[in-house]
Formats: C-alpha cells, structure tokens, sequence
C-alpha cells in the first residue's frame, strides 16, 4: 500500500486519544474547526482523570454532526434515532443502573426534535448527563435554523435572518428540574473538562451546554469567519460568571456570553425515588431485577463447587495437618 | 435456526392459578412470566389496563415500570432496556402504534429483542377511542419506513393474551425481532378465566448471550438464518449499536451492497424459519368447499356462522391465524387449490385478505367481508357470504 | 346457555355485578363464563351496561343477542334494554327507580328494592350485591356459595361481611319473588 501506512498504523496505536477512540472509524467526519472534537477530547480527559471504569460508562448520542460522537468512542455506545438519545438512554440507565450513561448531542436534535424527552427527564431527574454541542444550526442537514439560533441569524431556512426567539437552553434546563447545569465555549476545554468530571462524580440529570463554532455553515454563511475567529469571539465576550440567575443568560446574535455553573442541587434521582418509594411499600424484600434464574442457577453452583472444594480442602487439612477445620461451608 | 434451549419460568414473575381476568391484564401478566422486568408505556385507551397491571405488579417481581412522556419515548426506551440487559415491553393502541414506527425500524435493523402490544381500536386518527378494530394489520407489517420483518401474533381470548405473550418474547429472543401482539379492544377488556400454570410449566427462552472474549464481540451476523448472540451495556465488549446501515461490528457502512446484506439478512432471518415460526388452528379443512380465514375476535364471532352454515349442510373449514406475520403463504397456495373460496372477515377494510389473495393467486375465490371499526362482525353477514361463495 | 345483561347508571356498580357473577361461574362453579362491558364515558355516566355469557360449553360469540335476563338499575338503562330483553326473559329491576311500562306479561318482571336494603345496611353503595343476590335466588345462573367464594378481591376487604349481609338479603328477597312468580330459565335464560 502507501508510504504512510506504517505512520497511520503507528498513529492510530500512539495516538493519546486510543484509548478512548474506534481508531479504526479515523478520520471522523467533522469539518477543520468544527467544536465538536474539542468536547469530545474534554470528557475523555474527565473519564480518565475520574478513573471511571470504562466499561461501566455508555455514550448515546441521536442523529447530526454530534450524534457521530457515540460512532467514535470506545465504550458501550448507541448511535439511535433523531432527537430519541435521551429516552433511549433512560431506558438504558434504568435497566441497568450501574451504568453511568453520557448523551452526547447537538442543539438541533436535543431541542428541537427530542425537546420533551429533555424536559421529561430534567424532571424526573434521571441520572444521565447531557452534553449538548451547541453551534446554533444543523449541520449535517446544511445549516438550517435550530431551536437555539439567534434571532437575526442566518440560516437556510431564514435566508432573510432568524425571526423566531430562541431557547436559552440553561434557563429551560433549570426550569425543568436539571440538578446540574453549566455552560462553556468550546474555548474553555479545561473547564468543560471540569464541569464533565463533576457531573460524572454526582447523581441526577446533569446539564452541559458547550458553545461550539460550526464553521462550515453558521459561521461562512454569517459571515463569522472561521474557527480561530470564533475563538477569539468567545475570548472577547465569554464571561465566567458562576451561579448566574438562568434567567439572564439568553443569547443574543453575537452577544455576550455567559458562561459558568448556573446550577449544583442535590434531590433524589428517579432511581433513589424508585428504590425509596418501593422499599417502603414493600419492605425488605424488594430489590429492582433481583436475580434472573440462570443468574441465581450459576450462583447456586459456585455456593456448591465452593462448598465442595472447602469440603475437600478440610479433607486434605485433615490427612496432613493435625488441626480441626473451622469454617465449613454449611454455614454460608 | 439452532433450537433454543428453554428454561422454566422465574416464579417470581408468575401468579399461579385461575383468574377471572380481562385480556389486557393478561398481557401483563404474560409478559411477568416471561421474564419482562422493564416496561415503558404511556397511556392510550383500550391499551392502558396491561400498563396499569404490570406497574401494580412490577414491585413485589423486582420489575421496573415508567410511565414515559409519550409513545415514542416509550418505544425508544425499550430498545434502550433491551440493551441494557432486560427484556423489555410496551402496549399502546392505533395513535400510540402509528408514534412507534420510527422506532420500530430502529429495533428491527439493530435486531433488538422486545415486544409491543397494540389493542386496537377504531381509526383513522383518534377514531374511536373504545370501540374495537382490526385496522393496524398492514401497519404492523408495514409501518416503518424501509424494509425488514417483523412477527406479530393476535390472541382470540384473554387466556391467548397470557399464552401469547410469552411465545411473543419467546420469539422475540430467537430471531432478535421487535414482535407484536395485534389484539383488540373486545379481547384487550373481555373478561374470561385465564389458566396461569405453574412456573416450572412455563417455558421461557432466555437471551442468548454472548460467551466469547471481551474485544470480538460482533453484534450482527448476516447469514439470513441465525441472528448473533448479544450483550449487555456494562459488560466490557464496548460495542457499537445505529440506525445506519452498519457491518457485523455495528459501524456504520454506508453502502449499496451492505444495505442489501442487511436487509437480505433482516428479511431472510423471519421468511426462512416462518414455517416454525407460523401457528394457525384448523378446523374441518379437509373436503370443506369453503374455508372461512379469521384471526383474533372475528373468528369466534365467524365460529356461529360457521356452525350455522354446517347446519345448513354446507362443508364449512375455518383457519385461525395465531401468527399473522409472517404470513401463512404455503397454507394457503395448498388451500386455494382445494376450496372453492376462501371467506376472510376481518374488522377493517380489508387488510389480511390482500395477502390470501395474493397467495391464492386466481386458483379459489377470496370473498372479504370487511367491516370498518366500532363493532364485530354480525354473524349473519358471514354466514351470507359463506352461503354465497359455496353457489 | 345464559345471556345476561346488567345496567344501571355509571358508579352503581355494573360492572362489578358481571365481573363478580363471571368469576364466580367460572372459578368456582365449574362452567364458562365471558364478560363484556361498555367502556369509557359511558360507563362513568348515563346508561351502562355489562353483558355476561354463560355456558357448560366454550363460548365463542361473546355477546348477548337476545338477553334471557336484563338487571335494570336505572330508568334509562330500563328504556334502552328492555325492549332487547327477549319474550318470556327474566327482568330485575329496581323498584325505587325504575317505572317499568309496556306489556307486563310479556316478561317476567322482579322489583327489587335494592338501594332501600342497601340503606337499611349502612351504606346505598351496597345495592349491587342486594341485586346480585336477588338475581342469584330466582335465576340459579350461579350457585350462592360461588357468588361468596368470588367477593374477596372484587370488594373492600373491610366491606366483606357487609357485602355479604347484603347479597344474603337479597337472596331471601329474591327466593321470596321466584316463590311468588316462578322462573324458568329453561325457556327464560336461554335465548338460543
């Protein structure tokens, strides 16, 4: 083959990202100053600094630019329908709430499409973490206006600019009963980096919202310039304000943007209200999925082999050591 | 397809004993015995009475039932809880159905594992909320865009809602298929005494889970006969699941040939095994002229008209579809070549009855005697129909 | 062969009075039972109905054609069943609240004070098992241990006895009717 092939070969074994990337699904498909990487990298980075179990994290992503994310990490990850990540995902948890689940997806897809699953589950206080990319537009469908972009904006579907009102999508997720909510610009790695360890490390519906350039469309077609442009957009007008009022941080068409930790509360998850709630009703007893019979079958049989090789473990004590066995397995 | 082996049902799930019960609390009921510990529903009349039994019962059975914010939340939800480990149901009607289909596509090309029950009741639309209907038949065959196989059997009585269920997630686990259970509002609130054996009675096909090493697993394989064992999230294979079109690892593939290996396999998987997966019941077929084809409530109520024709001398067979999908095609090439018609009532416009005749291909008369939704058929109406296809 | 039919208006308990009978029939006196029920709006008001099929046999057609047994509770249910009920059936009614009208011979007519009894044993709510008991003496549908052995899951626990004090009284009442105009239900309960 070519003459890279040794380099690609080395690159997709070296690169740091290995461990956390379907080397073999590279290049993925993001336009050159696209955000999405950045918050990709960024949860990696807190999945690594958290030493989570890898194998106990899902990724569930809908459909768009962002919703290849699920494609390209290497953990359990679900690549579902346009706008359903977060159902899918409830469903995912509570059936196996060992699981800690990430739904990782756009603005277009989150809001628009799946906005109730959102509410719904801001509610409930399900024990996900939603990571929204948010850059104002689809982009895989070609920049149409999304449920986040600015009025005035334009899109192609408002060639003449945005006449609708947008959503201020911290301001809907505390209304909604999100216990976590942040928001950063894809500039603030380190900090989204932070924000995604703390939400990894708490219980409840965790919201991160990441102002990401999609440069491509919503930028060329605004006129925007391109990735670094956007960065120093957010250098320039992106202001840390931790605990702000949600209600004040709405967007403007290249307005300032506030950033920080609007929302920390603690309140029990849907899970912790579940187990509480049948706990008391039906006592001690209860306990969510018990034991499958080949689940219960497979324990029996070790409790037996166990049993059996103590039995013969005291045999052989009792031939060569001259000392009574103790702990038998009748007991157990 | 390999056979599976069985196992004897979780008694925990399973309330042994005569009830005198409604056919949509016998769904729930079956879906217990089965093994379903995760349901995600959302209410819609005739449907709601099975959502309302398995969350009454789901505490004291380790189960978990949550009320979604709609239909397709329910539906998405379960192939969620499908990969998460659980075998997982919901039950909704016409509306909630026709809310269900983009999902349905997701579970049917991911060959996910779950079960959806649709009591049906009058449409188009709202319709007629708690009046009965045959009407989804098509749409469960055909509903979601794109093309694939599904299986979906209709109970005639409460204690079939009960039995039925159990085969549909029995089913459901071999073919890795989205099943349905295409009952109706007079079955779904019909009370009659169901039998609920004893749970080392009750068969139960467990998943087929995947033993091999972490790092090779493949969630599909695309031989058009078997389907791949599977995981669960959690358990280490950090495997890949989309709606794309995708290889044997789950990665997408977007390609010509590789939609075609999907849907080929989607397609032959279910055609191939329809003979062992298709149940019907018969009843005088051999030397009838006229054979009356029904499923679900319209055929106990063609059973009167039936025993009048017979009265009236004329050699009246009946065929039940228990499976409608995959449908019975061989049955029927065998039966058109003997009878002189085939007499298919059904409450809709006429659905199953384009499938007989396309498989009676011009060699019997196919008479429909469709009847749109709100009531069963009056049985003299069949029975005139019967008396017309026997001239 | 029974084809029976109960109405009334929503929240008399209809439907509990099919359900009850049904299981009874079919749990403990060893025959078929299948019931229908109207649902929905017009079962929470206005005239509603339950339909039960008896059999010794596998019931196929699960509703009434020609009822051999109407139970009317309410004077509208009375109007839009009666003339269903076939000639020679057998119609329960109760005599607070339904003016029965039309040809008194065509039927067999019981009044039953049902809501009166049902007062006289504490609670109005009662009535439905005073009517179950009635209709149980003079049809022989359903054996009156069935009927007892079915209550528990169908009413309050703590309203049992009660339910039973209520369905004993009726009973009499009932034996006292079929006494005084006998039943038939060879010819009244089986339409076909």
């Amino acid at each position: 083959m070519s003459s890279c092939a040794p380099n690609d070969a080395q690159f997709r074994i070296q690169n740091p990202m290995a461990e956390f990337l379907r080397m073999e699904r590279m290049p993925h498909i993001w336009c050159p100053g696209c955000g999405i990487g950045s918050v990709v990298t960024s949860m990696a980075e807190a999945i690594k600094n958290g030493g989570h179990d890898m194998d106990k994290i899902a990724v569930v992503s809908g459909i768009g630019c962002t919703g290849r994310v699920a494609g390209y990490v290497k953990f359990d990850s679900f690549h579902t329908t346009h706008g359903r990540a977060i159902p899918f995902a409830t469903g995912l948890k509570l059936a196996n709430p060992e699981l800690k689940v990430i739904v990782f997806s756009g603005d277009g897809d989150l809001f628009s499409i799946g906005g109730n699953h959102f509410i719904h589950a801001a509610r409930r206080n399900m024990d996900l973490l939603v990571i929204c990319v948010n850059n104002f537009t689809y982009g895989m469908t070609g920049g149409q206006m999304t449920p986040t972009t600015p009025t005035t904006a334009n899109a192609s579907t408002t060639p003449y600019g945005n006449y609708e009102y947008p959503f201020s999508l911290p301001f809907l997720a505390d209304a909604a009963g999100a216990t976590y909510v942040a928001r950063w610009t894809s500039l603030n790695a380190r900090n989204i980096t932070d924000s995604i360890s703390e939400a990894l490390n708490r219980k409840g519906f965790s919201f991160i919202e990441v102002i990401t350039p999609c440069t491509t469309l919503y930028q060329r077609r605004n006129r925007l310039g391109d990735g670094i442009d956007a960065m120093q957009y957010y250098h320039d007008d992106a202001d840390i304000q931790h605990g702000a009022d949600t209600r004040t941080v709405d967007i403007g068409f290249q307005g300032k943007l506030k950033t920080g930790k609007f929302v920390d509360r603690q309140k029990p998850t849907y899970l912790d209200a579940v187990n509480t709630h049948y706990a008391n009703v039906i006592g001690d007893d209860y306990q969510l999925y018990g034991k499958t019979p080949p689940e219960k079958q497979a324990e029996e049989e070790a409790k037996r082999a166990a049993a059996a090789a103590a039995e013969q473990a005291d045999g052989l004590e009792a031939e060569y050591i001259d000392e009574p066995a103790e702990c038998g397995g009748d007991d157990a | 397809m390999p056979a599976r082996n069985t196992v004897a049902a979780d008694p925990k799930g399973v309330d042994s004993g005569a009830h005198f019960m409604d056919g949509d609390h016998a769904l729930a009921e079956g879906a217990l015995a089965a093994g379903c510990r995760f349901f995600a529903g959302y209410p819609i009349t005739p449907s709601t009475e099975t959502a309302e039994r398995f969350a009454e019962r789901c505490p004291a059975v380790g189960g978990l039932f949550i009320q979604m914010e709609d239909e397709i939340a329910s539906a998405t939800a379960l192939i969620g809880g499908a990969w998460g480990g659980q075998k997982v149901m919901t039950v909704t009607s016409g509306p909630g159905f026709s809310l269900m289909m983009e999902t349905i596509g997701l579970a049917a090309t991911t060959e996910t594992p779950l079960v959806i029950a649709d009591v049906q009741r009058g449409g188009p639309s709202t319709g007629l909320p708690t009046l009965t209907a045959q009407q989804d038949m098509m749409q469960a065959r055909w509903g979601s865009h794109g093309d694939y196989r599904i299986i979906a059997l209709v109970p005639d009585s409460p204690q079939e809602c009960f039995d039925l269920a159990i085969e549909a997630f029995n089913l459901s686990e071999i073919y890795r298929v989205p099943v349905f259970i295409m009952t109706d509002e007079t079955v779904g609130h019909m009370h009659e005494k169901v039998v609920i054996p004893e749970a080392e009675e009750i068969r139960v096909v467990e998943r087929n889970w995947y033993q091999g090493p972490k790092g090779e697993y493949r969630p599909y394989r695309f031989t058009g006969r078997d389907v791949a064992p599977m995981v669960k999230a959690g358990d280490g294979h950090r495997f890949h699941i989309t709606g794309l079109t995708h290889d044997e690892r789950g990665y997408p593939a977007l390609t010509a040939e590789q939609n075609d290996k999907v849907v080929r396999h989607l397609i032959e998987k279910i055609d191939s095994n329809a003979e062992s997966i298709i149940r019907v019941e018969e009843d005088g077929i051999e030397g009838a002229d006229v054979v009356v084809l029904s499923y679900g409530i319209t055929s106990r109520i063609a059973i009167r008209a039936v025993q009048e024709a017979r009265q009236a001398g004329l050699k009246v067979g009946v065929l039940r579809l228990i499976t409608v999908w995959p449908f019975c095609e061989k049955k029927i090439r065998e039966l058109a070549g003997k009878v002189k018609a085939i007499v298919v009532p059904e409450i809709n416009y006429g659905q199953m009855v384009l499938e007989v005749e396309r498989c009676a291909a011009g060699q019997c008369k196919v008479v429909s005697v469709n009847h749109c939704g709100g009531a069963v058929h009056d049985p003299e109406v069949i029975l005139a129909a019967i008396q017309e296809a026997a001239k | 062969m029974w084809e029976i039919k109960f109405s009334g208006f929503g929240g008399q308990g209809i439907v509990r009075c099919a359900l009850i009978t049904g299981k009874a029939i079919s749990l403990y006196d060893g025959k078929f039972a299948t019931m229908t029920q109207s649902f929905g709006p017009e079962a929470r008001g206005g005239a509603c109905q339950s339909q039960l099929i008896i059999s010794e046999t596998r019931i196929a057609y699960p509703y009434c054609t020609v009822p051999g047994v109407l139970v009317a509770l309410s004077q509208e249910a009375y109007d839009k069943y009666e003339p269903g009920l076939g000639d020679g059936g057998i119609l329960i009614y109760e005599e607070d609240l339904v003016k029965p009208s039309g040809d008194p011979q065509r039927v067999r007519r019981y009044a039953l004070p049902a809501t009166r009894f049902a007062e006289e044993l504490g609670n109005r709510l009662f009535a439905n098992l005073v009517t179950l008991g009635c209709f149980s003496a003079i049809t022989g549908a359903v054996t009156a241990e069935a009927m007892k052995k079915a209550l528990p899951g169908l009413v309050p626990d703590r309203f049992l006895k009660k339910n039973i004090q209520a369905f004993d009284k009726g009973y009499e009442h009932g034996l006292a009717l079929r006494d005084a105009v006998p039943a038939e239900p060879a010819t009244a309960g089986a339409a076909q």
